[in-house]
């Protein structure tokens, strides 16, 4: 490690003397990895109220199909609300965004933009990221790509309206539906630019964490957190580029007459002049992005929640070796089981088997998690801080969804469920809601170490509660729906008798989605008054091992005012024995005659 | 009511902010610290997970009761193996969430934090992991093993008697299409297609010449149009453009319209072109025989549907340019479904379950099982290329299972020509 460590003291020239910076270079355009990291975040949350309020005005619409609320003609206007009822097209463009904003700009750029370019460094003991040039451009894509995507919210004929997958012909034909006009080609920029941004982001992780490791930091000795963002990172510059070639395919269909997606099309009265494309061709490529990233949006949340549960029950985290092998088997799983989106698409059923069996192998590595997280737990001394209470909820939440998996696996059982509200639960509940425990853990666990501020317990606990139960509340429910029958992306279900009887339960989701959607306020509340007015935090508030504890409370420009600390032992020395303290920071050196890791 | 709303939020934002004020200086009286968190919220907090656990468990339960029995019994042969697998995986899995969670939230509250004990410091157990490896491992083994068989036996090639039905999806309606008398299905192309008249766009030698009749009609409206414009230009430059696209489409479409081949079929041996005639197209219920494979043929217009048929335990989607197919042997009858439920008016249903549009929600179609000798009955009675009912408009679509109207319309050429096979 000694080549690493010179090198990064080539880097932090102006640790130890921070001088003045601009408000612009400061606050704007910062290559400060803390200071990108609250960019992030900031941005996240504001994209997070927006797709959270979409879906509170779609589940007005399913809750009470056809009432008049003047909120959705407040927010909608006449044009796609008219007397204050949801049109058609304005419940697929809201259900639409919703996902996009959640799964990419949320859970994606705000969860990884967040926590990786926060942790990293601090974690690592470097003095910033590789290239803090790189880490601003990824932001600056990041932001430029929310503002185009929220702009389409706003364009004639609305914003996308095929789903978050987009699939042509659907989304290729403007006058298939008025959502694939201009929304729809916003849309392909925004993710274009999105994708660039996580590219630059995923490739600055990779190298920082390969090389700027400080002494004694060996890859074993790691915590958690970095391993899991270290594969997010490598998942993600591997799948990204894919679906750039998907989007950059979908646009030059839209609007350059190509055929790579459309073949035999009879719209609008005239049969098109396309022949020889797939649609298939762009759900194999999307998908081959998209089942990657439902890992790329979990693994940092399993990150922080392996940080968070050892630290706060005062144990090291059980099976660190079994945690880093399940991360990385899952990380390479990730990559051959596109198909399991695609049973139903007539897909060859031999392929169709090759990835059920590869789909549920992913059972084991994920059942080992849950099991090493309980282990973990047991015979702990736990802490409830607000970060431990969603973490245990992510354990959850990990389960309760990732269970459900194993039906929508399987290839039998998925023509039956593929495409209902089955699936929406499965995946509300194993990605939604655990990626967004995971991510509101990391927020309270590190707060501090953002703002130098504590963020209200009190608060916590009730946003923790409210979350949880309204969570399950709109979620659980979902799966008997889904298997009474009733599809996703219907805008209402009166059409037919057959789903009345289950009907009687949506609107006790809605009610839930309203209540869990205004306890948010709570926390939005706790985190803009406590970066200002919140309690002013000690060095290591948590009594935790990981470097970024041993930083100044006020952040630094090169982290550390001295010299990079070096490690002597791993991240998870609670409670051991043979010391008196129940944590033993990683920059303590081995005791005479310690067994060291 | 807006302003009642934003009034309630505000307020409620006003009260969270008092009652952090009053939090924040009681705190600085007794000074203490956000992260001490004191045995009497740790209590609380332990004793809260052991009460959720409870309420959490009773919902589930009370849901598994109330709506576990989500579907009637399948109306399909496979779909009783699909049910069986399914109530096997449903079991298993929720036996693990029980046991699961209830460790989770169990161990969070007996575990919870006190000053005087020390945690145990237990880093790792290989026979411990190697335990909670190799379960699951064996558990997704039998589930892989079986659910295969399943998947197998589901997509199989059909038996060589199956009944063929093509399905035909468009936005936002249903077409399905029987052989006529020669068993045969006619060949089929997008190009061929008329709304009106031709709306699977099935190739017979009078659809041909009629298609290019008309093509040749517009090409020469077109024409004339674009000659008067020359000498007397009053269109826009960008008008000019596009009528001049127009007019190169239309002769692409033409040529491609020449271009279509006769085929034979391979089984029959008898010209598609010939075999079409007589094919019986209906768009407002989908009949099938009780007891005997179905093996559905789909195809799409426009855009990705999907036929889900939830009785059935059924689903495919209809890929434009790419035909699928699904087999199935229907086993309970409408009729017998009906007393089944105790309810005259059930009918089975072919939704759409692949979002394509506005009305994505109401494009179905009524399915009907019956005895064989009333299906081909049915099926008889059908009129040759029937034209759809008048397009319901966009916003307001109607359900079009009104099976008063099954006949539909009866165009001039194409019965003429089913006349002339009978």
């Amino acid at each position: 490690m000694g080549a690493s460590a010179e090198h990064t003291h080539a880097h932090g020239h102006d640790h130890g003397h921070h001088h003045e910076e601009s408000f612009i270079s400061k606050y704007v355009f910062s290559q400060d990895h803390k200071m990108i990291s609250k960019q992030f975040l900031i941005t996240a949350i504001f994209m997070g109220i927006i797709a959270v309020m979409l879906s509170i005005f779609f589940r007005l619409q399913l809750g009470w199909p056809g009432e008049s609320f003047g909120i959705l003609n407040f927010f909608l206007g006449d044009k796609w609300a008219p007397n204050g009822v949801m049109n058609g097209n304005a419940y697929l463009a809201m259900v639409t965004i919703h996902g996009t904003i959640m799964v990419f700009f949320v859970l994606t750029g705000g969860l990884s933009g967040t926590f990786a370019n926060l942790l990293i460094p601090l974690q690592i003991g470097a003095r910033d990221m590789a290239s803090g040039f790189l880490n601003m451009l990824s932001f600056w894509f990041f932001l430029v790509s929310s503002i185009i995507m929220v702009a389409s919210l706003f364009v004639e004929g609305g914003a996308a309206s095929g789903g978050w997958t987009v699939y042509p012909p659907l989304s290729a034909l403007p006058q298939a539906m008025p959502g694939s006009g201009t929304g729809m080609t916003l849309w392909l920029i925004s993710m274009v630019l999105f994708v660039a941004s996580s590219l630059l982001g995923g490739l600055n992780y990779i190298v920082t964490i390969i090389n700027l490791r400080t002494k004694g930091m060996k890859m074993t000795r790691l915590p958690l957190t970095m391993w899991a963002i270290f594969v997010t990172a490598i998942l993600g510059v591997l799948s990204f580029p894919v679906l750039v070639s998907a989007v950059v395919l979908l646009l030059m269909d839209r609007s350059f007459g190509t055929a790579f997606y459309l073949s035999d099309i009879f719209i609008e009265g005239q049969a098109l002049d396309v022949t020889g494309g797939s649609p298939l061709l762009y759900q194999h490529l999307f998908w081959f992005l998209g089942h990657p990233e439902v890992y790329i949006v979990l693994l940092p949340a399993l990150g922080i929640s392996s940080e968070v549960i050892s630290t706060n029950s005062r144990k090291p985290i059980f099976g660190y070796k079994a945690m880093v092998g399940s991360i990385l088997a899952i990380g390479f799983l990730s990559f051959i089981v596109w198909g399991h989106h695609m049973y139903v698409t007539g897909m060859n059923p031999f392929i169709g088997s090759v990835f059920v069996f590869t789909t549920l192998l992913i059972a084991i590595p994920s059942a080992v998690k849950a099991f090493n997280y309980i282990t973990t737990l047991w015979q702990g001394n736990i802490r409830f801080t607000p970060a431990m209470l969603f973490s245990i909820g992510l354990v959850s939440t990990f389960v309760t969804g990732g269970l459900t998996g194993i039906i929508l696996a399987d290839s039998a059982l998925d023509v039956n469920v593929h495409d209902t509200y089955f699936v929406v639960a499965h995946f509300h509940i194993v990605m939604g809601m655990s990626a967004i425990f995971g991510m509101l853990a990391g927020i309270y666990h590190w707060f501090p170490k953002m703002y130098g501020r504590m963020l209200n317990t009190k608060l916590g606990y009730a946003h923790f509660w409210l979350t949880l139960v309204c969570g399950y509340g709109v979620f659980f429910p979902m799966h008997f729906v889904g298997m009474a029958g009733a599809p996703r992306r219907y805008y209402s279900y009166s059409e037919f008798g057959f789903l009345d009887w289950v009907m009687d339960l949506n609107p006790v989701i809605s009610t839930f989605a309203i209540v869990g959607g205004a306890a948010q306020i709570l926390f939005l509340f706790n985190f803009f008054h406590s970066i200002w007015f919140g309690q002013v935090a000690t060095q290591n508030p948590w009594g935790s091992n990981t470097l970024e504890w041993t930083t100044p409370v006020k952040g630094i420009h090169g982290n550390w005012p001295g010299a990079i600390p070096e490690v002597h032992r791993w991240a998870y020395d609670y409670s051991n024995p043979e010391h008196e303290e129940d944590f033993v920071p990683q920059v303590v050196p081995l005791k005479a005659g310690e067994h060291g890791h | 009511m807006k302003l009642l709303i934003l009034l309630v939020v505000v307020l409620a934002i006003i009260a969270i902010a008092q009652l952090t004020k009053v939090y924040e200086l009681t705190r600085s009286l007794r000074k203490t610290r956000e992260e001490d968190i004191s045995t009497a919220d740790n209590k609380l907090q332990a004793n809260l997970m052991l009460v959720w656990m409870f309420v959490f468990f009773a919902s589930v339960i009370y849901l598994y009761d109330r709506y576990g029995n989500y579907l009637p019994e399948a109306a399909s042969m496979h779909g009783a193996e699909v049910d069986y697998l399914m109530k096997i995986n449903i079991w298993m899995i929720t036996i693990v969430f029980f046991v699961v969670n209830a460790l989770l939230f169990f161990f969070s509250w007996k575990y919870y934090y006190r000053k005087d004990r020390k945690a145990r410091f237990f880093a790792h157990d290989n026979r411990l992991e190697m335990i909670w490896t190799l379960i699951p491992g064996v558990t997704m083994a039998f589930i892989i093993v079986y659910g295969l068989i399943t998947w197998n036996n589901i997509t199989g090639p059909a038996s060589a008697d199956a009944i063929q039905v093509e399905v035909y999806s468009k936005q936002f309606g249903w077409i399905v299409r029987y052989p006529g008398e020669n068993k045969t299905f006619g060949s089929s192309t997008y190009n061929l297609i008329d709304p009106a008249s031709n709306p699977l766009g099935i190739v017979t030698k009078e659809n041909i010449k009629a298609k290019v009749d008309s093509i040749d009609v517009d090409i020469e409206k077109l024409k004339k149009a674009i000659e008067e414009n020359q000498k007397l230009p009053i269109w826009p430059d960008s008008y000019v453009e596009s009528q001049n696209e127009k007019l190169y489409r239309l002769e692409r479409l033409k040529q491609r319209v020449l271009d279509i081949n006769e085929t034979q079929n391979p089984v029959t041996g008898m010209s598609e072109w010939e075999a079409g005639a007589d094919d019986k197209v209906i768009n407002t219920e989908l009949h099938i025989p009780v007891g005997k494979e179905v093996e559905f043929i789909f195809r799409s217009q426009d855009v990705i549907h999907s036929a889900y048929m939830p009785h059935f335990r059924a689903q495919m989607n209809t890929v434009p340019g790419i035909p699928t197919r699904f087999k199935m042997t229907p086993t309970i009858t409408t009729a017998e479904m009906r007393e089944k439920l105790g309810d005259d008016t059930f009918d089975y249903i072919l939704l759409c379950n692949k979002v394509c549009g506005v009305s994505h929600y109401n494009m179905q179609i009524k399915v009907i099982v019956e005895d064989e000798k009333d299906y081909l009955a049915w099926v008889e009675k059908q009129k040759s290329f029937v034209a759809p009912k008048e397009e319901p408009k966009k916003e307001e679509t109607s359900s079009t299972t009104d099976s008063t109207a099954t006949a539909g319309v009866q165009l001039k050429k194409p019965a003429a020509i089913a006349q002339k096979n009978d």
